[in-house]
């Protein structure tokens, strides 16, 4: 399991887009992990399954916060509250805040893709979801993004709740 | 030319690296001929780069990590203990993980290899009836065994110079494939673990790095078609003092 660590933590990072709910998402994964160890079937690929338990410790917590859409919606015009730890939030700039603004489920597919390089197989094993659906969310998140990234830092819409 | 037309979902693919080799040629041609959406394609591409520009560095980073409820881990069935041990010390301590390099994946990759050092040493040092295997009274079988094993020539160091008498070894299952695990005791039963894995390929680079983790340091370093890791409950020079003895033995 240790040397899944690191890139869960990256995932996270990039996922939450915070160091301290990245690394509370990591915890609960692998205390999640620990309490199921009995359900990994050896020789079955650990990393993937790791990712899976991350992403739906994720879902619950989206789900746990109140007034947010949770999965399921392929919202293209979902907007994304975000609430910064850094007293700095400004300097976290481009790459990270165009990430946030992406629905989490084009997020997850993006990451799981571009960052983690899952081929779409294991992108949909791991998000419980048809390859069909990891390609239309696929292209929208990456179409979103080339916006975001060309439109510029930081668009007036992104909302930052204390 | 009857080419077969160019779907969104293999312009993903091209980018990924999950395009058929036999097809690439295709969709070159396509871009070539599609300036708009060789365009988005490279836009896709260059996403991806940030996207490993931006977050690599988080995989060198310390684990702050704590452990929430040290009780499950009593629970765990005996079995499991050497993956409960695994993910007890991936929570962490407080102390953190200090490593002096960082670089990204390739020290991602032996952050990896002294961590599982470390776990191994923490399951096995304390074993009073079954430290190892193979005892020092049959080393030559032992050396045997193991090269034959990890699939190339092993040598096991002497260290009656710096204090530690040879224990014995064992082979154990490492992330990428057999391990092999020599341990050594001072006068006083201090421990120390010698974790020796099959290097990926030949090293001329030899640098001691040093990370430590609740009071077990471990110098590692690849020598060859080895890479080592010394791990020990002593302070850090005197664990240096050891690593230089091996790293000398390894290499008259």
């Amino acid at each position: 399991m240790v040397p899944h660590i690191p890139r869960l933590r990256r995932y996270a990072r990039a996922l939450t887009g915070e160091r301290a709910r990245a690394d509370d998402l990591v915890q609960d994964t692998l205390e999640r992990a620990l309490n199921k160890l009995h359900l990994w079937q050896p020789g079955s690929d650990l990393r993937a399954w790791l990712f899976t338990l991350m992403h739906n410790v994720f879902i619950n917590q989206l789900r746990a916060q109140p007034g947010r859409l949770t999965a399921g919606l392929d919202d293209e015009a979902a907007e994304v509250a975000v609430r910064p730890t850094q007293t700095d939030w400004l300097e976290v700039r481009d790459l990270q805040a165009a990430l946030l603004r992406l629905p989490e489920e084009q997020r997850e597919v993006l990451l799981l893709v571009g960052l983690e390089q899952m081929t779409y197989e294991e992108s949909a094993g791991v998000l419980g979801i048809p390859v069909g659906t990891v390609m239309s969310r696929l292209s929208r998140a990456r179409e979103r993004l080339r916006g975001l990234l060309a439109a510029g830092a930081m668009p007036a819409a992104l909302k930052v709740v204390k | 030319m009857t080419a077969i037309p160019v779907t969104e979902a293999e312009l993903h693919a091209y980018i990924d690296g999950l395009l058929p080799a036999e097809r690439r040629a295709e969709v070159d041609a396509y871009l070539a001929a599609h300036p708009e959406d060789a365009q988005r394609a490279r836009a896709w591409q260059e996403q991806n780069q940030a996207l490993h520009a931006w977050f690599d560095p988080v995989l060198a980073e310390a684990l702050p990590l704590r452990v929430r409820h040290p009780a499950l881990l009593r629970r765990m069935p005996p079995a499991m203990r050497y993956a409960a041990v695994a993910a007890w010390f991936a929570l962490g301590g407080v102390t953190g993980w200090y490593v002096h390099v960082y670089n990204t994946a390739k020290s991602a990759d032996s952050i990896a290899f002294a961590r599982e050092a470390v776990i191994a040493h923490v399951v096995y040092s304390p074993e009073v009836r079954h430290p190892v295997e193979v005892g020092a009274d049959q080393e030559a079988h032992l050396v045997a065994w193991l090269s034959k094993r990890l699939g190339a020539s092993l040598k096991v160091p002497h260290l009656q110079a710096v204090g530690y008498q040879l224990v014995g070894g064992r082979l154990l299952p490492g992330n990428q494939g057999p391990v092999a695990q020599f341990m050594f005791q001072d006068s006083n039963g201090r421990r120390l673990t010698l974790y020796v894995r099959r290097g990926a390929r030949d090293s001329s680079e030899t640098a001691f790095r040093f990370a430590q983790e609740r009071g077990v340091g471990v110098f590692y370093w690849l020598d060859g078609k080895f890479g080592y890791a010394l791990s020990g409950e002593i302070d850090k020079a005197a664990l240096l003092r050891v690593a230089e003895a091996v790293y000398r033995q390894l290499n008259p």
